[in-house]
């Protein structure tokens, strides 16, 4: 299926793929070494300073921001952030965005540290943040932001008092408790093998004693300090009436431990110190490559919740502006919104007008244009000139947050999954533990041994159904299955998604930049000649707009019209000697309205852009949306696989059914918003089934978040990134294939290898319990059932998952 | 056998040792930023850090 995949890939994308800017990576009109100014000051800026080691050493993320310089724009107070040292020294903390490998740290450090104010510019590439320490004014700060916003990057700046919040506390812990673990599983060992050694030969009572006195005093610190991460988690489990997999772990070191030191204490033969250690060293490197693996997903959630937080300006009734945080903005303020900056604030359009990027609010692909009286969002962008936005809610109350609100209330019924393993531990765990104990009490009251010969038998109980293989069934599989995928481009975020996924019967789709691609394709119509698109092309080179960049693309390389004035919001022009030309909406081309167009609904169902050449007649470009290249395949390989697939788009139905029906998705639902999409999905779980949502926009986040599974493209909206469980990367929908026929197969390894271990138990724990396993024997088979459970797991690793 | 009690204690005194400058490694922050450091050490300048503009290069 692997080479079905690759043939299928269309050729316009590679050729698309070619014409990337030299600075930012992002694609631009073929022909052109840039895509924009910003790039080209930037890569000159770069080639000054000598730093052009910089393009052959970086690798671009596709996932990451692209470094593309926007026009500068004063969108945080920052002096309001520095701090300012007694020995007269600056320091500044700053959240980076863009980032996209280690050149980039070395070429942000190497500009700062040409700089002669500056004392410390040091960038932690792991929470992607930069500490600056400079010597002068406050005010300085302005310019050494720029100097690395020229580069690319977007610095926003943040509370050094929130950083001591945000530092990754669990990881600390994680790391301290491996670091005792081992220290003490090692010395112990050592000991352990000096004392074995020893028992074949000759040592005396009094050596084997000083070397278990000694063990015991390096273990029972070591364990109570190691086993702290587990020992908490199955506390709190127990406290709320639950069990899960850390309650027999705890209960197990806890146990060996203590047994140990009875025998230490009688002068017994055998101590398994060792064991508890050893087992507590495993499980932690286990823990922690989990919690560094999601670190990342996590510190880019957090990088988001700060680059939404711009500052606002608000113009006071003088008329000066003062940047304010957007809580801080009243209602009834004026705000003051320069071109390409967010809208911090709910309100309505005062004075300008202007196109909004609305995409991160309503999920539409195209601008939308505003004028007094319009009602605009936090969140939307603004493409044109200077606005003037009376603020009606602000804040907490602004329909971003309301978003973001409904979000974390989806998240929080989501975080009541259980997973598999812990579902296992509640009924394993009871069980094996009241067979123990039936054991102890058996052999001492009816089978009249010895107190110490009893606890040694129960000892083998509990040993020999030492939860080891068990805790590895599904982590095993998980970190198999997880690194599969991520060489195929989907990175998985939550550690249940797997199982969860595995579970779907029903796969929900958001139209516009999900079943389609991001940018729009030009439709071909008779009117529209060759000379015709390649002199519209070469104008249209010189936007950023969709629709330019989408006709610019549709012709393919071009050289760039010298002398294009961009108009913003509104189109190209460029003087030529027989008179103008222009490109752009149809107002902008002087053509009178469409009959339609006073209808504002069907003028925006029909993106169009006009050319007007002197003495010609104009000539109309139409766009239409157009499905991914293997949409319908997917779409196919789903149904094949059983599953139900629906459309859920809050686009017009008009654009919604043709798509659903050329796909063939008979079940589709249009218009819909936000909140619509939550009910639709929750009327699917009410009814039992399990959804999986794919999405993109801002407006699927809540929708992302209330599916049981959720999957976004590495296209989408920040946010929509942030809230699905997984993330795929590449022009393509199979990775969504892929990722279900994966967790699938997890699914069933899974079991395999829970069946695997409780059969191992079923065999052993009888032995154990007639007393005809010795606890050193018990050890050896335990590791043993480990090997079997981790052997089962690699099997994923070779089978064809693809298929 | 007395120069068991020895070796116990010169193995325990290195093994905490270790310990020691592992915990105060891990205080001063040498673990926040290991993609940093694995990065890092791929980008070693010529010239050293925190050379400022101006002097000869």
């Amino acid at each position: 299926m692997t080479d079905a995949a690759l043939i299928d890939r269309p050729a316009s994308t590679v050729a698309a793929e070619n014409a990337a800017c030299v600075h930012c990576g992002s694609p631009t009109a073929p022909g052109r070494r840039f895509c924009c100014a910003g790039c080209s000051a930037a890569y000159e800026t770069i080639q000054r300073l000598g730093l052009g080691r910089y393009y052959r050493q970086r690798l671009l993320d596709p996932t990451a921001r692209a470094p593309r310089p926007e026009p500068p724009a004063a969108r945080y107070d920052l002096r309001r952030h520095v701090v300012a040292r007694s020995d007269g020294t600056c320091e500044l903390a700053l959240a980076v965005d863009g980032l996209q490998c280690g050149a980039c740290v070395w070429l942000i450090e190497s500009v700062l540290a040409r700089d002669a104010a500056v004392l410390a510019g040091r960038v932690n590439m792991t929470t992607r943040r930069l500490r600056l320490v400079w010597r002068g004014a406050a005010a300085e700060a302005e310019r050494l932001v720029e100097l690395v916003e020229a580069l690319g990057y977007r610095l926003v700046p943040f509370d050094p008092a929130a950083l001591a919040m945000a530092e990754d506390r669990t990881g600390r812990e994680l790391v301290r408790a491996l670091g005792i673990a081992g220290f003490a599983a090692g010395n112990v060992m050592l000991l352990s093998i000096g004392e074995w050694a020893g028992l074949m030969q000759d040592m005396g009572p009094a050596t084997r004693d000083l070397l278990h006195w000694v063990t015991a005093l390096l273990a029972l610190p070591a364990v109570a300090l190691a086993g702290q991460p587990f020992f908490a988690s199955a506390f709190a489990a127990l406290r709320h009436g639950r069990t899960n997999m850390d309650v027999p772990i705890s209960l197990g070191v806890t146990l060996v431990t203590g047994i140990s030191l009875v025998d230490t204490f009688g002068g017994g033969t055998h101590t398994y110190y060792e064991s508890a250690l050893m087992l507590l060293f495993f499980l932690l490197v286990g823990r922690l490559l989990d919690h560094r693996a999601r670190g990342r997903v996590r510190a880019a959630a957090e990088q988001l919740l700060m680059l939404r937080t711009a500052d606002v300006a608000v113009q006071s009734p003088d008329g000066t502006n003062v940047r304010r945080p957007p809580e801080q903005v009243a209602p009834g303020d004026r705000v003051l919104v320069a071109m390409g900056e967010r809208i911090g604030v709910d309100g309505i359009v005062e004075k300008g007008e202007s196109p909004l990027d609305t995409s991160l609010v309503t999920g539409e692909s195209l601008p939308m244009t505003v004028q007094p009286g319009t009602a605009v969002y936090a969140g939307m962008l603004n493409l044109g000139g200077a606005l003037v936005v009376c603020a009606r809610a602000t804040g907490p109350r602004t329909v971003l947050a309301e978003c973001v609100r409904l979000i974390e209330a989806a998240e929080a019924r989501r975080g009541r999954f259980v997973v598999l393993a812990d579902r296992v531990a509640r009924a394993y765990v009871p069980v094996v533990h009241v067979a123990a104990l039936g054991t102890f009490i058996f052999w001492l009251l009816l089978g009249g041994d010895t107190l110490g010969q009893a606890l040694l038998i129960a000892s083998a109980v509990l040993i020999v159904t030492c939860p080891c293989a068990i805790a590895l069934a599904v982590p095993a599989v998980q970190v198999i299955a997880s690194s599969r995928l991520f060489g195929k481009g989907v990175l998985l975020k939550s550690p249940t998604a797997l199982e969860r996924l595995a579970e779907v019967d029903t796969v929900v789709f958001d139209k516009t930049g999900t079943l389609t691609e991001p940018l729009l394709a030009l439709e071909t119509t008779p009117d529209v000649d060759q000379p015709t698109l390649k002199l519209a092309a070469g104008l249209a080179v010189a936007s950023r707009h969709p629709l330019a960049r989408a006709l610019a693309a549709a012709y393919g390389p071009v050289p760039a019209t010298d002398s294009v004035t961009e108009h913003a919001g509104a189109g190209l022009s460029c003087a030529t000697p027989g008179g103008e030309l222009r490109l752009g909406s149809r107002g902008f081309c002087g053509l009178p309205p469409a009959a339609a167009a006073t209808d504002g609904e069907t003028a925006a169902a029909e993106p169009e852009l006009w050319l007007t050449q002197p003495g010609r007649q104009p000539v109309q470009f139409h766009f239409v949306e157009r499905p991914r290249a293997d949409a319908a395949r997917v779409i196919a390989e789903l149904r094949r696989m059983r599953l139900a697939v629906q459309v859920l788009s809050g686009d017009r139905a008009a654009s919604v059914m043709p798509l659903a029906t050329a796909l063939g998705i008979p079940d589709w639902q249009a218009a819909c918003s936000p909140v619509d999409k939550v009910t639709a999905l929750n009327a699917l779980a009410a009814s039992g089934k399990r959804v999986l949502m794919v999405g993109d926009g801002l407006n699927d986040g809540p929708a992302l978040a209330a599916a049981s599974v959720s999957a976004s493209p590495s296209t989408a909206a920040d946010i929509s990134q942030t809230m699905a469980d997984l993330v795929f990367q590449g022009g393509k929908l199979w990775p969504v294939v892929q990722a279900l026929v994966t967790a699938r197969r997890a699914r069933s390894v899974i079991r395999q290898n829970l069946t695997l271990s409780l059969a191992y138990n079923a065999l052993t724990v009888p032995l154990a319990i007639a007393g005809l396993i010795t606890p050193w024997l018990a050890a050896a088979a335990m590791s043993a059932s480990s090997l079997l459970v981790i052997g089962n797991s690699l099997r994923l690793r070779r089978t064809g998952a693809d298929r | 056998m007395i120069v068991i009690l020895y070796l116990l204690l010169a193995s325990l005194a290195l093994g905490g040792g270790g310990l020691a400058l592992f915990l105060w490694s891990l205080r001063s922050g040498q673990y926040d930023d290991l993609d940093g450091a694995a990065q890092r050490i791929l980008f070693d300048d010529d010239e050293p850090h925190g050379r400022r503009a101006g002097e000869p290069d």
